[in-house]
């Protein structure tokens, strides 16, 4: 008789892969945006490939926004922690 | 909740499909905007030869973007772990 509270092997089967769906939406969705922001600042007109400084600006592009992305939190946690022991 | 009648195989394609669905419809969505903002500055009566183009390559410029993009993106996350 199997316990009620234990997942079968099917059940953790799923989960496992829903898992790591969701994960793999996680880092798509990130990519969209990405791609949305990079491309306000990258792109100009349209041509028939894109030329290596617009590459250059693109692969930049993500590397500073998860630095700011960094920074912003970093600093953002200082400003809590300032305010904290203010109001103590 | 009992997962003995569900068919696990099926389950997981359905899953797969709907957020291909989802993924492609995001690109879409992304795609018409950008092209229609790059391309079509004037609208007039209809879309001429040159805003066409334009927005055939701008489909085309916006994938390599999007290739791109992942790739660095894929690339940063090695480095951060």
């Amino acid at each position: 008789m199997s316990d009620i509270n234990e997942l079968s092997d099917k059940e953790k089967e799923l989960q496992e892969f829903f898992l790591i769906e969701k994960q793999k939406a996680q880092i798509n969705a990130q990519i969209h945006e990405f791609n949305e922001i990079c491309w306000e600042k990258c792109i100009g007109r349209p041509g028939t490939k894109l030329d290596h400084s617009t590459e250059t600006c693109l692969s930049n592009c993500v590397d500073r926004f998860i630095d700011t992305s960094l920074l912003i939190a970093r600093r953002f946690a200082q400003m809590l922690q300032k305010q904290a022991s203010r109001d103590m | 909740m009992s997962m003995a009648n569900v068919d696990k195989g099926e389950l997981i394609s359905q899953v797969k499909q709907q957020i291909a669905v989802a993924n492609a419809q995001e690109m879409l969505t992304q795609m018409t905007q950008k092209c229609f903002k790059k391309c079509v500055n004037k609208p007039g009566t209809s879309l001429d030869s040159g805003e066409q183009k334009c927005i055939s390559m701008c489909m085309d410029r916006f994938m390599d973007s999007w290739n791109l993009i992942s790739q660095t993106y894929g690339q940063r996350l090695q480095r951060m772990e």
